[in-house]
């Protein structure tokens, strides 16, 4: 069933592409924002982010840039600090030093002054409703239904009505494939089935960004698929994209980006061909002689 | 139950049925069926189709045993109580619904329920300072807890009635200065009822307070991570996100709390406030018919803890919403449910399920 909803999707995608009056038609059909065919939102700058905990610097002067629509994959051994940067983007992580701006504005600061000072939670939560998480253990509330999982934040945070909020968390749902589970608890639901809910409960806020951390790290090899399916559309529909991975073929294919990390630093980052086809750094040919023979199954 | 159905079948099946291995021995003894359970010394060849073999459960003679024992023992109880001529159970019956009984009655609901609000009320924010990063909160909850928790509730409360020996007025104004807004003598504000339920409150909100943060730790930190994430503000985290999860874990011992606290107002007869119990008391003094008229209380407290149960099963099951696959059937559905199906044909409304 998701195959088919993601392969219908993708084949908006590929219009959206070729002429822009079909590309709006379709787009809205699908429930795909019109801003798909030409994004001029989600810019993602990273500028020299410092993060320890502890002792341990886990980030040591991160800088990358993530172009509006983009897709960027991060990839690299576990404690290479990918996770940790991701969560820096939308501050649920402070920062020790450096800064994150999204379309110009800084996320989680503001300057006054010469000092950045940290804003108020309040403003802190606006920004976040641009920018979408998914996380790798889904942290769907159990308590609440799929739909309600997808519908609250809407209301809360967008002041939205709970009718609309309602109809597009419908419309979400049935976007990643599961408008007939909308009435399900997340504990009725397979693991792929509540990353998906997960993702269109992210989607629900229309952020400009979406992260996405080790999404099927803790779903079963054979749930794996309909969720990179998912995001393999989103991909296409212009929302800007950074993705946590351990799914090689997947990163291959999806990502205008790939960005290896190694002890808290880039050390490589380009195309997905030089990458994986040409690493330049002994440290990236180690890593991936390691990881690609089985991962590219997919 | 079953025991009888499955009793006649079992002397014409036992021996083939549970013995079809040992081989030779075994082969002559048997009817057809197990006449081809032994092919041969060695047990091999096809397997034997025992398909046509009803199944027979396991017997538990002693489970048996011990039900007739304990059923005894009811009995023994039952009998004693309805017979012997002491419980007065007819003295009982007079006092048992008596104006002054019900009077105190409604006392203890009436100080059970605003000490157990405000108790809880109170240990909510306890809670929450317990659980905020700032030492000071931190301390002063903690301090509390160990105070309230480590003196027993019986000096608390004569403590607090007496409050007017330590402090003559209670004023309110500006601290440290000799402005005073409003000032009242210490006795007229702390009456029985007031000491009553200053000492349960302070009392109750200790305990809940460990209560309701043990309720609040129990619920995963993902999901306030990811309410933050979807930008859901603080407080709408706390009672949209995290409370309905912590419920979970806080109803149980919270409602052992509330029933402890039902009992608990008993204690207030020290401060000859008429509750339930000291009304009870008052009676006996005067009539000398001291065990039936405890008996009359212990009904009492019987029923409100009985109808607390209730409200206790129903008010869990609300909040296991999501955390079972499938709600279990409410009592009163089951009933319906053992009606629809065994109403139909009385006739098998024995038979084994």
């Amino acid at each position: 069933m998701s195959t088919a909803a993601a392969q219908t999707a993708t084949g908006t995608g590929q219009t959206a592409t070729v002429t822009g009056q079909t590309a709006a038609e379709s787009a809205a059909a699908a429930g795909v924002r019109t801003e798909a065919a030409a994004p001029t939102r989600g810019l993602v700058e990273i500028t020299k982010v410092r993060k320890s905990f502890g002792a341990t610097e886990v980030l040591k002067g991160i800088t990358l840039t993530v172009e509006p629509g983009g897709v960027a994959v991060i990839v690299g051994p576990s404690g290479s600090g990918k996770s940790t940067l991701l969560r820096t983007i939308n501050h649920l992580e402070k920062v020790d030093g450096g800064h994150i701006a999204i379309d110009g504005t800084l996320v989680g600061y503001e300057v006054r002054g010469r000092r950045l000072h940290e804003l108020r939670e309040k403003d802190i939560l606006k920004q976040r409703t641009e920018i979408g998480m998914v996380f790798q253990n889904f942290n769907l509330f159990p308590h609440l239904t799929a739909l309600e999982n997808v519908a609250e934040a809407p209301v809360v945070a967008q002041g939205r009505s709970k009718e609309e909020a309602r109809k597009r968390g419908l419309e979400l749902l049935d976007r990643v494939g599961l408008k007939d589970r909308a009435g399900a608890y997340p504990r009725q639901l397979s693991g792929g089935q509540q990353q998906r809910v997960a993702i269109a409960r992210a989607l629900a806020l229309n952020p400009k960004i979406l992260l996405f951390d080790e999404p099927t790290s803790a779903l079963d090899p054979e749930l794996v698929n309909e969720v990179l399916d998912v995001i393999r559309e989103l991909a296409k529909s212009g929302t800007t994209l950074i993705i946590v991975t351990h799914e090689m073929g997947f990163a291959r294919d999806v990502a205008d980006t790939v960005v290896f990390m190694d002890e808290g630093q880039i050390v490589e980052q380009g195309s997905p061909e030089q990458i994986f086809a040409n690493p330049q750094e002994p440290r990236t040919r180690s890593f991936f002689s390691k990881v690609l023979e089985p991962a590219f199954n997919i | 139950m079953s025991s009888a159905v499955s009793n006649q079948a079992r002397p014409a099946e036992a021996g083939p049925a549970r013995q079809p291995v040992p081989g030779p021995a075994s082969t002559g003894t048997g009817t057809s069926g197990a006449g081809a359970s032994g092919p041969g010394p060695g047990g091999r060849g096809p397997a034997t189709d025992y398909s046509g073999y009803p199944l027979v459960g396991s017997k538990h003679p002693w489970r048996w045993v011990g039900t007739a024992a304990v059923a005894l023992g009811v009995a023994a109880v039952a009998w004693s109580l309805a017979t012997n001529p002491r419980w007065e159970w007819g003295v009982v019956a007079q006092w048992f619904t008596a104006q002054s009984v019900v009077n105190g009655l409604l006392e203890t609901l009436k100080l059970t329920a605003i000490s157990g609000i405000l108790g809880f009320v109170l240990g909510f924010i306890l809670a929450l300072m317990r659980l905020s990063a700032s030492p000071l909160l931190v301390s002063v909850s903690w301090t509390f807890s160990w105070i309230f928790r480590s003196t027993p509730l019986l000096v608390q409360m004569l403590l607090w009635y007496n409050l007017g020996y330590l402090y003559e007025k209670i004023s309110l104004g500006i601290p440290f200065t000799d402005v005073r807004f409003f000032e009242v003598q210490t006795t007229t504000l702390i009456s029985q009822f007031a000491a009553a339920v200053l000492g349960l409150t302070l009392n109750q909100a200790a305990y809940s307070a460990e209560i309701i943060r043990g309720g609040i730790l129990s619920v995963d930190q993902g999901q306030l991570e990811a309410a933050a994430a979807l930008g859901i503000p603080a407080w709408r985290r706390s009672t949209r996100i995290v409370l309905p999860q912590a419920m979970r874990a806080i109803l149980p011992t919270a409602f052992n709390e509330i029933i402890g606290l039902v009992k608990g107002t008993s204690i207030v007869y020290v401060l000859a406030y008429s509750e339930l119990f000291y009304t009870v008391q008052v009676i006996y003094n005067r009539t000398q018919q001291v065990l039936p008229l405890l008996l009359v209380a212990t009904l009492w407290y019987v029923v409100i803890t009985s109808v607390l149960s209730v409200f206790q099963y129903y008010i869990e099951r609300h909040y296991s919403k999501g955390a079972v696959r499938t709600l279990p059937l409410t009592p009163l559905q089951k009933a319906r449910k053992f009606f629809a199906t065994h109403a139909v044909a009385p006739s098998r409304a024995r038979s084994p399920r």
